[in-house]
């Protein structure tokens, strides 16, 4: 099975410069997942993009996490949406 | 090298405040902030050149510079030395990007070059978001032709003047994204290397229309044929096919070919099916003899 690759929540606050409060608020709205293990939290590598991606958002853009919440699921369907039309701009005249 | 207006990206005038510039800095980089405009390669362009008239713009000492030397911008020739010297001296960053016809970006948008006009005038800029962990993602589209799609087949690029050769599996989709582990820029603090994130954009150079895995194309029958019936050749990605044409085969009629169409999608050796659809051909130019024989046939029914 392969490794998975995690670092703990407090070594990459140290990291990131963030606060853990932080971390935790982002798991508490979904918008990250942390594993636990005993006592401590981890956050998977799997997880660093999404992670630095709502530490901009909050930091840089001022975006609360609220927002972020909101943000995300819009972006969702965005997604869902260009996938869509590329599908009908695939000029479809056959069924 | 053209002169930049970091005032009019902004929407401000020259006697913005500190505060002015902050907000409406705010204001342009939540509209345009590539996290929150997915795979949009003009959105981070347009953030690169907020955030580089933010960065001199909110900064006194360079906005003091830039408004004394801005407007005599072209008789500036010391500027222009300054910037062949830094180019000599071999320029930091450029697209690490290289071959397959692809483009590249990344797209935190924050590490991306600033302009010739800000580094003749103020130097490669130093700062910027620094790695704490993970290396930084890289973004890339590449190119390929729906024939090529057909076939597995690799590809090879250079990232960081690093050459990494990738197998592209059969039946890839246009605006399929791949990621290649760890061939994004280096970590630090032991963090692992970014990602590399490659887009294919698959352009159709084949007479077929594609849907998912299923290929769609329009074969012109002849009127007799149509009408009596005969056999028909084909072309299909997979090679010709001769066709059975039944007698009284209606115009607009469609067949299944089926396992015809495209590879699924590293599922081997399953394909779509193809469907085709005649199109009979009204025969034009007739001879007198043909309109008589015509006629002929119009009073029988």
């Amino acid at each position: 099975m392969e490794e998975i690759r995690k670092i703990s929540v407090e070594q990459c606050c140290i990291y990131y410069s963030v606060e853990a409060s932080f971390v935790q608020q982002l798991d508490e709205h979904g918008l990250i997942m942390l594993s636990h293990s005993g006592e401590e939290a981890f956050i998977e590598y799997d997880q660093l993009p999404d992670l630095e991606k709502y530490m901009r958002m909050h930091y840089d853009l001022h975006i609360n996490m609220e927002g972020m919440h909101a943000i995300k699921h819009l972006l969702q369907q965005i997604d869902t949406l260009h996938a869509e039309m590329r599908r009908l701009q695939e000029g479809l005249s056959e069924e | 090298m053209e002169y930049i207006d970091y005032y009019k990206i902004l929407g401000l005038n020259k006697n913005a405040t500190a505060d002015d510039i902050k907000k409406a800095y705010r204001k342009l980089a939540r509209q345009h902030h590539p996290d929150l405009n997915p795979n949009n390669a003009e959105a981070v362009k347009l953030f690169q050149q907020i955030n580089e008239a933010n960065e001199v713009l909110s900064d006194p000492e360079k906005r003091k510079k830039y408004d004394q030397y801005g407007k005599d911008w072209k008789n500036a020739e010391q500027y222009e030395q300054a910037r062949k010297q830094q180019q000599s001296s071999g320029s930091a960053g450029g697209n690490p990007f290289g071959g397959g016809g692809g483009s590249f970006y990344t797209e935190s948008g924050d590490e991306g070059d600033f302009s010739d006009f800000f580094s003749s005038m103020f130097g490669n800029r130093g700062g910027g978001r620094q790695t704490k962990f993970k290396g930084q993602d890289f973004r890339a589209s590449v190119q390929i032709n729906l024939s090529e799609a057909y076939k597995t087949h690799q590809q090879t690029f250079s990232v960081n003047g690093k050459n990494i050769r990738i197998t592209v599996a059969a039946g890839i989709e246009n605006g399929q994204e791949i990621k290649i582990a760890g061939h994004g820029a280096p970590g630090a603090n032991g963090g692992p290397n970014g990602d590399l994130y490659i887009t294919f954009e698959v352009h159709n150079d084949t007479a077929f229309t594609r849907k998912g895995n299923d290929l769609y194309k329009t074969v012109p029958l002849n009127l007799y044929k149509a009408v009596l019936g005969g056999e028909e050749i084909i072309d299909t990605l997979s090679g010709k096919v001769k066709l059975t044409i039944a007698p009284e085969t209606q115009n607009g009629a469609k067949i299944r070919l089926k396992g015809k169409g495209f590879p699924v999608y590293k599922k081997e050796g399953a394909f779509g099916d193809l469907y085709i659809t005649y199109q009979v051909q009204i025969p034009t130019k007739l001879s007198e003899k043909e309109k008589e024989l015509f006629e002929q046939l119009s009073k029988l029914r």
